[in-house]
């Protein structure tokens, strides 16, 4: 018994839902116009956030191209620089080391600033000799790095040593601050998803006002009266999903090709990844959760109010 | 199976539409409700259909009393009164066939069920071939017999109509009349609100007569 009134009840809820979609395809016109704005909506901090989590992979690839400076006493001989440079190169945390004396960093400041003459009044180099260092890869998480330069900065020769990862860091507070940036913009558009979809259910249910009367003439309950609504609520947030995962999908395709070639021009690894499987699931599912959130406030406002007279 | 006591009924605008208003009906009872345009009988059928409230006194029907039924009842309250208007109440973009079965929808019937019961409510009343019709391609007439198949397709013990004859001819009219003698005849409660006193009169059944909200 319990069993044949389950079944009966998923199977009025499918007829219902079926219905509901039947409705929506009889007015093609009002119904795409719809969906297209509810897929926009969506499509667009979607694409946003795929774009940041690129540059977050991006940058977590540069990252391991970070190198320390390790700049030395004014005094350090290059001989004991050189064979400091040939002892850091033994340990396991490091991958390559490049000795630079004072000498040649002084002829490389010359070049680059072309401040001969007022180089040439010093009495002596102010430069100093620098070793640098390029980590072991899978180093570069913070902990690791940090001890690696703690370790280093406390040898004897070393005046400082010096992370080149400012520019990583500014990088990262820019992505933060995007990330803060999509998610009130999600926020927003979301909003707007359910101000449509509240909008466009209120205006079917202003439309279907008799028949609502009659149905709760005969005994129909608030619940029967909110269903086919919160269906046509869903199938709108199931589309508009949909549309929003079209729309993203010829976005990125159309846009792949450059950013793919402008990765090549960097030798980079990097292609663009559009994370296509999870927002294969997210948007529609997002896009369902909203269109029946969006349903049952409009319905509740409005169904208290029309009454059989 | 319906009792008024000592019921008033005032609309917002302050307008006194029933007066201390009592009587009972029997279960198995056919009666017809008169009175002049305003007496108050439309009223009188929406508070024993829960379509209005009484401002005052009791109403109980089938040893319920309705000023304590809570808004939440309401629907499975109604399933058990069968509703007949003088406009029909139909839905026009769906087919004779599920006007009628809309009340075995809403409480859930299975499939078989519908179709054998709907089926048996049509033959009732005349309109077995029409099924799949829509109310527009029907007569006045028929629109009215699909209008009260629907009201009895879940065997209320209580049927309500209010100038169920209002748009219809004398001969149409009578036949609607003997309709509600039928369902009367297996034992429904029937309650008529009618302006048609020359009907009325040729068929033996009580009158209850309206006048300012009062019996008259
Ligand atoms: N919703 C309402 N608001 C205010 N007054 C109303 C309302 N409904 C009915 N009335 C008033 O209550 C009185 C009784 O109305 P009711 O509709 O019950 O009369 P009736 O006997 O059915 O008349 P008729 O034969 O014309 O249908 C009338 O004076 C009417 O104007
Ligand atoms: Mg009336």
């Amino acid at each position: 018994m319990l069993k044949l009134n389950l079944h009966n009840y998923f199977l009025r809820h499918l007829q219902v839902m079926l219905y509901s979609l039947g409705q929506l395809w009889r007015t093609p016109a009002a119904t795409t116009m719809t969906v297209l704005v509810i897929g926009i909506a969506l499509a667009l901090p979607a694409g946003l956030y795929v774009l940041l989590k690129n540059v977050e992979q991006v940058s977590s690839q540069w990252e391991e191209a970070s190198q320390i400076s390790l700049f030395l006493h004014h005094d350090t001989p290059d001989q004991r620089g050189k064979q400091l440079a040939e002892q850091l190169l033994t340990w396991p945390d490091i991958n390559t080391v490049h000795y630079q004396s004072a000498k040649d960093s002084l002829a490389e400041f010359r070049q680059l600033s072309g401040l001969d003459s007022l180089l040439d009044t010093l009495p002596d180099n102010p430069l100093p000799p620098v070793i640098i260092i390029q980590p072991e890869a899978g180093q570069h998480e913070n902990e690791a790095l940090h001890s690696l330069l703690d370790r280093l900065q406390s040898m004897q020769e070393v005046e400082l040593a010096k992370l080149d990862m400012e520019w990583l860091q500014r990088l990262r507070s820019i992505n933060e601050a995007g990330e803060r940036g999509i998610s009130i913009l999600a926020i927003l558009l979301s909003l707007s998803v359910l101000l449509v979809i509240g909008n466009t259910i209120r205006l079917a249910i202003l439309n279907r006002q008799t028949e609502i009367r009659v149905i709760k003439l005969v005994g129909g309950t608030n619940a029967f009266v909110r269903r086919p609504f919160l269906y046509t609520g869903f199938w709108y947030g199931l589309l508009g999903g949909a549309i929003a995962w079209l729309t993203l999908l010829l976005t990125l395709l159309f846009i792949s090709g450059p950013v793919n070639r402008l990765a090549a021009l960097y030798d980079s690894q990097f292609t663009l990844n559009w994370l296509g499987g999870q927002m294969f699931i997210a948007l529609p599912l997002f896009g369902l959760v909203l269109g029946v959130l969006g349903a049952w406030l409009a319905v509740g406002r409005h169904l208290n109010e029309i009454e059989p007279t | 199976m319906i009792r008024f006591s000592e019921v008033y009924k005032r609309y917002p605008n302050q307008h006194e539409a029933l007066s201390g208003l009592s009587f009972e009906l029997d279960k198995g009872e056919m009666a017809f409700l008169t009175g002049h345009s305003g007496a108050g009988k439309s009223t009188l059928l929406k508070l024993i259909a829960l379509i209005e409230r009484s401002s005052h006194g009791q109403v109980w029907v089938n040893n319920q009393n309705l000023t304590r039924l809570t808004k939440w009842k309401v629907p499975y309250y109604r399933r058990k009164i069968g509703l007949v208007f003088q406009d029909h109440n139909l839905l026009h973009d769906r087919t004779v066939f599920d006007n009628v079965a809309l009340p075995l929808i809403i409480a859930g019937e299975n499939h078989r069920e519908i179709g054998r019961r709907v089926r048996a409510a049509l033959d009732k009343v005349g309109l077995l071939g029409k099924e799949r019709s829509l109310p527009i391609a029907l007569s006045g007439g028929e629109q009215q017999r699909v209008g009260i198949a629907r009201a009895v397709v879940n065997r209320p013990p209580v049927l309500l109509a209010d100038e169920p004859t209002g748009n219809l001819d004398p001969d149409l009219s009578q036949e609607i009349m003997h309709l509600f003698e039928q369902f009367n005849q297996v034992g429904v409660t029937v309650f008529i609100a009618s302006h048609d006193l020359e009907l009325i009169n040729r068929m033996s059944h009580r009158q209850i007569k309206l006048n300012q909200g009062r019996l008259a």
